[in-house]
């Protein structure tokens, strides 16, 4: 990692230092209450709304922060950090164009239920309305895509907004707070005092679940034939995994996970059934199609899980185990709502239920279908086939690495074919669908865990999103492992091109994309190419064996699809299967 | 099946925070048929009044999500019980000195008050239900109306309820 990384101090030694009341600028107050909130590293880029903030960094030894080489870099970063870690990731960026170069990152958190706190400057509050110099409404464009957000026209209220945005960000459904700090108010100074009480009459988030509702699912779990769990993202946020598995154990419940869900439960358990949905297994969507009880737990019933909602999982009874009791009956009605954090529901729920005795024989038909009707694709010695790259980072790697990806044909590869099991090492933007989150995410990632092996898996497409982010990789030497998956073509809307839109391929030929080997070099970071199974394995064994970051590209089949396939608008039990 | 509903949210009086209700019904799609704010009983609070329509589960969702919202303190459906609901319409009608005894009649019977008399018109104040409100317009419509102006429905639950 890098050399520049200042040593971390505790939380409690800062707040000792500052202790005693003393009158600092906004921009101080920001950095200090950062710092006693815990954050550890900070990604941005500087303008002219934030220069008061960048000054007080300057000689700050202990606030790390992170240059990126655009804003979106700065917030995926910031995204990929909170998600590997559980902690509140943080950015900053100046106002206007700044500000709206985070949009994307914001709504990419806001979908997938990540904490952040970002940070934007604005123009001064006198120049607020008259369309000042890079003045953009940020907490207005923001609105439908954090969970709050602040306009600070005080200096005194500093303090309270940091403290109360960490809070906000970080309980609950977790969410992305933005604070908009005018250029005048970061200048301005007042008494600063550590802030370390909230005062939210209107945001209690309810943790503990009603006991009736628990009793009355372990009543429909002894009852139940077919019984099924739908886990999801709500698992690992919680960190409840680990109740989880004891659920799953106690009640021999059959269980699927969802694209955020992966790494929530360990994929080599028996009654494990793969990821649901639009490209999920056949065992997964036949057994929620024909359950008699499906208990979702942390899981919001999204159109790619779901299929054609009318038709849904049409004879279970439904329990959904949520945190935000607006996601309860917000797209399928329930029978048994429980609403409280997953891993407090599990401690509770686990003591209340047994082993589901009426479901021997669905268990069995749950192990033969997982038998006939793995994931497959058709091999091959002449092309490398894009599954054949996933699965072989998947064993030399025992599925222990930290993998982030980007949006398409790939990261749906990567969630069928690369084996979690370990929560936080899945790290995809699964509710937006952003493409260019996949490397930026991998570098906070590898932030928050210096020691753990980071891979980054991405098309050919999205790397050209961010990849201008190679520069912070080497200049201070995050050792990310890049992977390329290149197909020269925009994978996924070819795919929808070729089977819903009768070979019509408009735009979606990156044939002319720059050599991914020499962007790599250019920006300093040692790039490795492979055409053949062969140099697959060299290049890749060279990218391990290499400190430091490595790009390494993979020539993949072009017209590979990604299946099974739910075609929208389909029940999730009508699957293409593909040719294999 | 889709029926009107009257709610109450308690909110902090903050800036932006009509936006932030507001956006949210315009993003879910629920529909605002009206919205009314003002002062609340307690410093610092403000109440709003919706009149919104929906089913049931529509109505659970703006709950819901309102609920999710920091600034929102309470939210009350208050048609679920029984209620006082007000509105208030200015009434500007085309009243030449000849017609006005006949408007002057209708405005009795309605309870209503003439709060100011031009050359040629009349403006009428009317408070009451939005039925009420309603049928006073067709009343006055037969005599010109030029121009007109409903507050929209502010409302309180009886009682100790």
């Amino acid at each position: 990692m890098s050399a520049q990384t200042p040593e971390v101090r505790s939380t409690e030694q800062l707040r000792e230092k500052w202790m005693k009341p003393e009158v600092i600028t906004g921009s101080e107050i920001l950095l200090r209450s950062l710092l006693l909130e815990g954050v550890e590293c900070v990604f941005g880029y500087p303008g002219g709304a934030v220069l008061y903030i960048y000054d007080a960094m300057y000689g700050f030894e202990d606030f790390n922060h992170v240059l990126t080489r655009h804003e979106q870099g700065a917030i995926h970063a910031a995204d990929g950090y909170a998600r590997a870690s559980g902690k509140v990731g943080v950015c900053i960026a100046t106002s206007g164009p700044g500000a709206t170069n985070l949009v994307t990152g914001i709504a990419t958190a806001y979908m997938d239920s990540v904490p952040l706190v970002v940070i934007t400057g604005n123009v001064a509050t006198t120049l607020i309305g008259t369309d000042a110099f890079q003045e953009a409404d940020i907490t207005g464009i923001t609105m439908p895509i954090t969970k709050h957000s602040y306009l600070v026209r005080n200096v005194e209220d500093l303090p309270r907004i940091i403290h109360e945005a960490f809070h906000i960000a970080s309980t609950g459904r977790k969410g992305p707070v933005l604070i908009d700090i005018p250029k005048d108010v970061s200048a301005a100074t007042t008494l600063f005092k550590p802030e370390d009480t909230v005062h939210l009459r209107g945001y209690n988030p309810r943790t503990v679940p009603n006991r009736l509702q628990l009793d009355k699912l372990a009543r429909a779990i002894e009852d139940a034939e077919r019984p099924m769990i739908l886990a999801g993202g709500g698992v690992i946020y919680s960190g409840a995994h680990e109740g989880l598995l004891e659920f799953v154990n106690k009640t021999g419940i059959p269980i699927t996970t969802t694209l955020l869900g992966l790494g929530g439960f360990p994929t080599g358990h028996e009654l494990w059934t793969g990821m649901p949905g639009m490209h999920g297994t056949y065992t997964s969507n036949q057994a929620i199609q024909q359950s008699d009880l499906l208990i979702s737990i942390g899981a919001r019933f999204d159109d790619r899980v779901t299929g054609k909602l009318n038709g849904f999982a049409p004879n279970a009874k439904i329990a959904h185990i949520d945190i935000d009791p607006a996601e309860i009956g917000k797209n399928v009605p329930t029978d048994i709502p429980i609403v409280g954090d997953v891993k407090t529901v599990l401690e509770m729920l686990n003591p209340l239920v047994g082993y589901a005795g009426k479901a021997d024989a669905w268990r069995d038909q749950i192990g033969k279908w997982k038998a006939e009707y793995p994931y497959r694709y058709v091999d091959s010695d002449t092309v490398l086939k894009p599954q054949w790259v996933i699965e072989m980072l998947n064993e030399t790697t025992k599925g222990e690495a930290i993998v982030t990806t980007d949006v398409g044909q790939h990261q749906m590869w990567a969630a069928q074919y690369y084996k979690f099991n370990q929560p936080r090492s899945w790290i995809t933007s699964g509710g937006l669908g952003t493409m260019g989150f996949g490397f930026p995410s991998a570098i906070g990632a590898q932030m928050a865990h210096p020691d753990r092996l980071v891979i980054s898996i991405n098309g050919d497409g999205g790397m050209q999103m961010c990849s201008q982010e190679l520069a912070i990789c080497a200049i201070n030497n995050i050792p990310v492992k890049i992977v390329v998956i290149n197909n020269q073509v925009l994978g996924m809307v070819r795919q929808w091109q070729e089977l819903i839109y009768d070979n019509r391929y408009s735009h979606i030929d990156l044939a002319g994309s720059p050599d991914f080997v020499k962007l790599a070099e250019a920006y300093g970071v040692k790039g490795l190419r492979a055409t053949t199974k062969d140099e697959a394995h060299r290049a890749w064994a060279e990218a391990m064996e290499t400190p430091g970051p490595v790009l390494v590209e993979f020539v993949v089949e072009k017209g590979e699809n990604v299946y099974p396939m739910v075609p929208q608008g389909s029940t999730i039990d009508q699957m293409l299967m593909g040719d294999a | 099946m889709s029926t009107k509903h009257t709610i109450a949210v308690l909110v902090n009086d903050q800036p932006g925070v009509l936006q932030r209700v507001s956006g949210l019904f315009g993003r879910r799609g629920f529909n605002i048929e009206s919205i009314t704010v003002g002062q609340s009983e307690e410093q610092g609070l403000s109440r709003m009044v919706i009149v919104t329509t929906g089913d049931d589960t529509t109505l659970e969702q703006i709950e819901k999500q309102l609920y999710k919202l920091i600034d929102v303190i309470k939210v009350i459906n208050l048609s679920s019980k029984p209620m006082v609901a007000r509105e208030l319409a200015l009434i500007k009608v085309k009243a030449e000195p000849s017609a006005r005894p006949e408007i002057m009649g209708v405005v009795e019977t309605f309870r209503a008050s003439v709060v100011d008399i031009g050359t040629t018109n009349l403006m009428v104040q009317v408070v009451g239900d939005t039925v009420k409100i309603d049928a006073m317009i067709e009343l006055l419509k037969p005599y010109g109306i030029q121009e007109l102006s409903r507050t929209g429905v502010t409302a309180m639950i009886r009682g100790n309820a």
